[in-house]
């Protein structure tokens, strides 16, 4: 057959396909993105809020009851208000819903006094059954609340909890009149005012629990306790919180609109703090690494010691690290100085001992230094001269930070150099890592520990033999003991001292774990206009007391029109 | 008939896919409640997948995700725990809707000139100019092009917002990231579209009939050789109606981009699944209206 | 008329006379060469013939961190103290085993598919095309995530029975190569399907098969060469689109593991680095330099190869 000379449409009866065949006309398409363009000009952002800050992860769940995640905490805290909360300077718990209480001389009976006139924001009285109503719903097993261990220290808390009780009113919380609330405990407990200002224990309405159930966050408006109300929360966007009206101390609210956002990248949230868009950013996984040697000395980044600890868990129960000899060669040998000074670089201080330093009431104990002749003696003695025979070994970190990695590299560079033996190191994405280590399926993996109050029982009962935290293997009679004994102790003096004890165990002659340094909290915004931001050890800052400086405390709304949406430039000072 | 014949294999099709999701999500060590820090006791954890489900046998779980579909509940996510699955894509899917709807005309508005120029003028100093350019974009990542933009457009000279949504002012430099892109890829497959019509007959005759070459192109050439074009576009729309993930985690932009990723890395198996069907059925979709354009563009097509 | 002479060799003929496009074949080519062959070379044995620069290995550490490029490191150093031009070398290496592996995958597998699908049409094409969809709709991320989790152990112990301990080392990066393959071929089937769809119509076919042409013949001798343009072009998109994933999987933490570097790697390190604050401007420029001149010659040779091959192309 002879090619054809006319094109595929030329040819009679394609004619009526093509007749409406547009040409595909790109100035059509760009036409349509303008007005495209032009119609997301209904989207707008609405009003600046008063106080804009950069929250950290999108809050899981601002339940309190049940969200365990830092950055939930911060917006939970503003939310719903608890027996006693945090005072903005240094925080330590202060009264909050709880006027005042009385401790019985055992010091395992509290009783609160509530406050007159408590109410909702939607205007239903707050009474001391509703104290009852949240611990029991967080010790409910239904309710599977992960953090219902803060509860544990209640008498019968845990049996409850675990089904071996099923009577909530033996459980140790009773609410004696509307005002009155009677606490008893399993053991003195020095540092249960801590535990009643933390989330897990703050107040829940439970006439909104009872109507709408697990959606009872979504309706609005929710019933809140604290200083704030929720207003809008957009995921991935922003949640928007007006000051609560009913709060008791309603008067001392300083901003009447505060925007929370997300925060998912370093270098965003920079860019958005520098354009001004963003007041404050407190989240220390938030300031790009890279550039800490020149933000440090800026005056508008604060830097402070910080409730956690970096460290290195050893699984005892592999060969060769069940001798100790072993894993403390290998402590010895880690140069904390330059993984602190050229990695992190945040001006976080090296770690000996696993409780950092600052609690009030205790003195860490003196770890393993840095002596890499020590390390090399241990090693020959242990039966690996040189690092000879010395099998290699994996190393686990995650995939969540390339400061993990990073770090890593430091290690294995340092203990081929001063020990002749070698690391593989192993990256694994976070859920398999949980997997490895849950499993115990590692030589030695990276860790790390935020704790929860102001007390080295958060840092320290984890390695007990039975703790589903403890994630080495490492089981010591004696350490649970010295535990036990501290937690059952009254007197605060042997009670530090106690724990002193147990902590020398981990970190100086057993060392199933290996401290590498404190972390140090960073957060940013201008201290010359915004006031009332206090940096302290557990990275808590109340908003109720946050203001701007010469700023009066009625929300601002910015000029419409496509220009101006932008908000002005600030005087920030210049870097 | 066709049309129908292909619909009706979209139902089965999407189930087939939503188990493969699932299955393969839960094959992957690790579940949405695993934690760094472990709950006081054990029983904590049990009672927590219990109430999810998730300490039934993978098969019963996906028959009950999947009764919850059929009546529109796409069942809750296991990292929000506040949220529904419906709540945040309700929320997130207009946004990836509106950036990836505009990416995708900016795309298609400057790719096909382009392409249309450097096929036009071959050998010659547009050619080479435009098609290095067209190579340039498609080398550099979105996870540079983003930041280089943003520094240079938002931070220096403060023409557009750094960041967020909300306003026509936020959607520019997204849509220019995610956009630039694949606008070079398709310049450069309408180049070679063209390039391969061109030595063909009809278009000789065309020319030989006298027509002015840019008619000859436009009225001639462009229809056959934008073919790998439309073959390309149907599930390019796919991608950019369902959200970027790199674009979307850059300018913090709150749509679904991020979720099907993070779900994923979260073990978050109801969201996963529940993207995994919208862009399933937006592939199915878009992939008939592809074929069906074809048939349209080039009737020698039509089976 | 013309001559006697092979296609093969009329196409190297042609080949040969674009001078961008042999220009860059030659680029590519020694490039390939230098960093196959540099870590041969970057031994004690050699180090007092060559300049400094060039004698670092890539996971040697040092004092000097973030260096900018100067006699002692051309390419300026990392976080480390590690030498950027070492670690490019042999991050490129691991990224053109990516990108060759995705063209092999895409080539073989996706061609194939996609010719066969359009030419038989009907139920075949319906089938194989919805299947196609199937795997398009699942996210890729979850394959590589399960691969690499799920197959992992197994997989290693039974590299390192077979062949020595440090190919299990390999296990990793084998499982990434699996992974990113699976992804790349979906694309170049569908395109290569609408491409045969057209051409299986025309005159030429009908006239293969009325001369006792079989399926595979007509198919491979006839067909195929028309679409070798489309191929050759969509394969040089395909590779910088594998590397560009590598580098996305390498931004969220699980591309290649440390101390190894890939192109890809190197780049979702270096775009952490732009900021308006101050910019290690090497770490970023000089890895995303290496792989869009790489990428950038690659095209140039495709070009050249769908010229040169082009059954129809009026260019002697």
């Amino acid at each position: 057959m002879m090619p054809s000379a006319t094109a595929p449409w030329e040819r009679p009866g394609a004619q009526r396909c093509l007749r409406n065949a547009p040409d595909g006309n790109p100035c059509l398409l760009l036409l349509f993105l303008l007005a495209a363009l032009l119609f997301t000009g209904c989207a707008r952002r609405g009003p600046r809020a008063d106080l804009v800050i950069i929250n950290g992860a999108e809050p899981e769940s601002l339940d309190p009851g049940i969200l365990t995640g830092e950055a939930d905490g911060r917006i939970a805290l503003e939310l719903f208000a608890g027996l006693m909360r945090y005072e903005p300077t240094n925080a330590t718990p202060v009264p909050d819903l709880a006027e005042g209480w009385d401790l019985s001389p055992d010091r395992k009976v509290y009783t609160f006094h509530l406050r007159p006139h408590l109410a909702w924001s939607t205007g239903e009285p707050i009474t001391a059954g509703d104290v009852v109503y949240s611990w029991l719903r967080v010790l409910a097993p239904r309710t599977a609340a992960e953090y219902a261990g803060q509860l544990f220290y209640l008498k019968n808390g845990e049996e409850f909890n675990t089904g071996r009780i099923t009577d909530p009113a033996q459980v140790g919380v009773r609410a004696v009149n509307a005002r009155t609330l009677r606490v008893e405990l399993k053991n003195p407990t020095p540092f249960f005012l801590n535990l009643c200002a933390l989330p897990t224990l703050r107040i829940v309405p439970r006439q909104a629990i009872k109507k709408h159930g697990d959606r009872w966050l979504m309706t609005r408006p929710v019933p809140c306790s604290g200083p704030y109300e929720l207003v809008a929360w957009r995921i991935n966007d922003r949640i928007r919180l007006r000051k609560n009206p009913r709060y008791w101390d309603a008067a001392n609210t300083r901003c009447e609109v505060v925007d929370m956002l997300p925060g998912t990248s370093a270098n965003t949230a920079l860019n958005l703090y520098e354009t001004g868009e963003a007041d404050i950013v407190w989240d220390k996984n938030l300031v790009p690494v890279e550039l800490l040697d020149v933000l440090l000395k800026r005056p508008d980044f604060h830097s402070y010691s910080y409730l956690g600890t970096y460290f290195i868990r050893f699984n005892v129960t592999r060969k060769p690290f069940d001798d100790s000899r072993v894993r403390k060669a290998l402590t010895l040998a880690i140069d904390r100085t330059r993984i602190v000074e050229r990695i992190t670089r945040g001006g976080e201080h090296t770690a000996s001992s696993q409780t950092p330093p600052g609690i009030p009431g205790y003195d860490p104990p003196e770890g393993l230094g840095y002596d890499p002749a020590q390390a090399r003696r241990l090693l020959a003695e242990a039966g690996f001269p040189g690092g000879r025979a010395f099998p290699s070994f994996d190393y686990l970190c995650d995939n969540t930070s390339h400061l993990h990695e990073q770090i890593a590299v430091e290690l294995q560079a340092m203990w081929q150099r001063e020990l002749g033996i070698h690391a593989e190191i192993h990256k694994l994405e976070w859920k398999t890592y949980l997997r490895a280590q849950g499993g115990l399926d590692y030589d030695l993996c990276r860790s790390s520990w935020i704790g929860d109050y102001n007390d080295p029982n958060t840092f320290l009962d984890m390695f007990m033999s039975n703790n589903g935290n403890n994630r080495t293997g490492w089981k010591s009679a004696h350490y649970d003991e010295l535990v036990n004994l501290a937690d059952a102790q009254a007197d605060r003096a042997k009670r530090a001292e106690m724990l002193r004890n147990a902590e020398t165990l981990l970190v100086r002659d057993e060392v199933p774990i290996a401290p590498l340094f404190y972390y140090a909290g960073l957060d940013y915004y201008d201290a010359n206009r915004i006031k009332g931001i206090f940096p302290n050890l557990l990275s808590v800052n109340p908003v109720r007391a946050i203001y701007k400086v010469g700023v009066e405390s009625v929300s601002k709304s910015t000029p419409q029109g496509a220009a101006a949406n932008l908000p002005p430039a600030p005087q920030i000072a210049a870097h | 008939m066709y049309f129908l014949r292909r619909l009706a294999f979209t139902i089965p099709l999407m189930l087939v896919i939503s188990f493969l999701a699932f299955g393969l999500l839960h094959l992957a060590p690790g579940g949405p409640f695993d934690k760094e820090r472990a709950p006081a006791s054990p029983e904590i954890k049990r009672a927590l997948e219990a109430k999810f489900h998730l300490d039934e046998p993978v098969w019963k779980q996906y028959l009950r995700y999947l009764g919850g579909v059929l009546h529109g509940d796409f069942g809750p996510s296991m990292k929000y725990r506040d949220h529904t699955v419906n709540d945040i894509i309700a929320q997130g899917l207009p946004v990836s809707v509106t950036l990836g709807a505009l990416s995708f005309c900016f795309a298609l508005g400057f790719g096909i000139p382009l392409g249309f120029l450097t096929a036009a003028r071959k050998g010659r100093w547009q050619e080479y100019t435009g098609g290095f350019l067209a190579l340039l974009v498609i080398c550099v990542p979105a996870l540079i092009i983003g930041p280089v933009l943003i520094m240079t457009f938002a931070l220096k000279w403060r023409w557009f917002p750094v960041a967020l949504w909300g306003g026509t002012w936020h959607a520019v430099l997204p849509t220019v990231t995610l956009g630039l892109y694949f606008a070079g890829k398709i310049s450069r497959l309408l180049r070679e579209g063209m390039l391969a019509v061109l030595p063909a007959e009809f278009i000789t005759t065309a020319r030989a009939k006298g027509l002015g070459e840019t008619t000859v192109l436009l009225k001639h050439a462009f229809r056959p050789g934008v073919l790998p074009v439309v073959s390309y576009s149907g599930p390019l729309l796919a991608d950019l109606l369902t959200g970027s993930f790199v674009v979307e985690n850059i300018f913090q932009i709150p749509g679904i981009g991020v979720f099907v990723v993070n779900g994923t890395l979260n073990r978050d198996y109801t969201i996963v699944v529940g993207l995994v069907l919208i862009y399933a059925f937006l592939i199915l979709v878009l992939n008939l209206v592809v074929d069906l354009a074809y048939g349209w563009i080039d009737p020698r097509v039509r089976a | 008329m013309t001559d006697a002479e092979s296609p093969n060799r009329r196409a190297w003929r042609r080949f040969r006379r674009n001078r961008l496009a042999v220009g860059s074949g030659a680029f590519l080519f020694s490039a390939i060469l230098l960093v196959v062959i540099w870590p041969l070379f970057a031994t004690p044995r050699f180090a007092s013939l060559l300049p400094r620069a060039l004698t670092w290995k890539p996971t040697t550490l040092s004092d000097d961190q973030f260096r900018p490029p100067d006699l002692a490191h051309w390419f300026g150093t990392d976080v480390h103290g590690r030498d950027l031009l070492s670690r490019v070398c042999y991050g490129a290496r691991i990224s053109l085993l990516v990108g060759a592996l995705g063209a092999c995958v895409s080539l073989f597998i996706g061609v194939l598919w996609g010719a066969i699908a359009g030419y038989f049409g009907g139920c075949w094409d319906a089938l194989m095309m919805r299947f196609v969809d199937v795997l398009y709709s699942l996210p890729s991320i979850l394959f590589v995530i399960v691969l690499i989790a799920v197959v992992e152990e197994s997989f290693k112990a039974w590299l390192v029975r077979v062949l020595s301990s440090d190919a299990g080392a390999a296990a990793n990066l084998l499982l990434l190569f699996a992974g990113l393959g699976a992804v790349s071929w979906l694309t170049m089937a569908r395109i290569v399907r609408g491409e045969v769809l057209t051409l299986r119509t025309r005159g030429f076919v009908d006239a293969s098969r009325a001369l006792g042409a079989g399926h595979p013949r007509i198919l491979l001798r006839h067909i195929l060469p028309n679409v070798y343009g489309i191929i050759i072009t969509y394969l040089t998109l395909t590779v910088p689109s594998i590397m560009l994933y590598e580098s996305f999987l390498s931004y969220l933490g699980l591309g290649v593991q440390p101390p190894q570097a890939s192109l890809g790697s190197l780049i979702a390190e270096g775009a952490s680095q732009i900021n308006p604050i101050r910019i290690y401007w090497w770490m970023i420029v000089l890895p995303g330099l290496t792989l869009a001149s790489a990428l950038l010659a690659l095209n140039f040779v495709g070009d050249g190869l769908r010229d040169a091959w082009d059954p129809r192309s009026t260019r002697e």
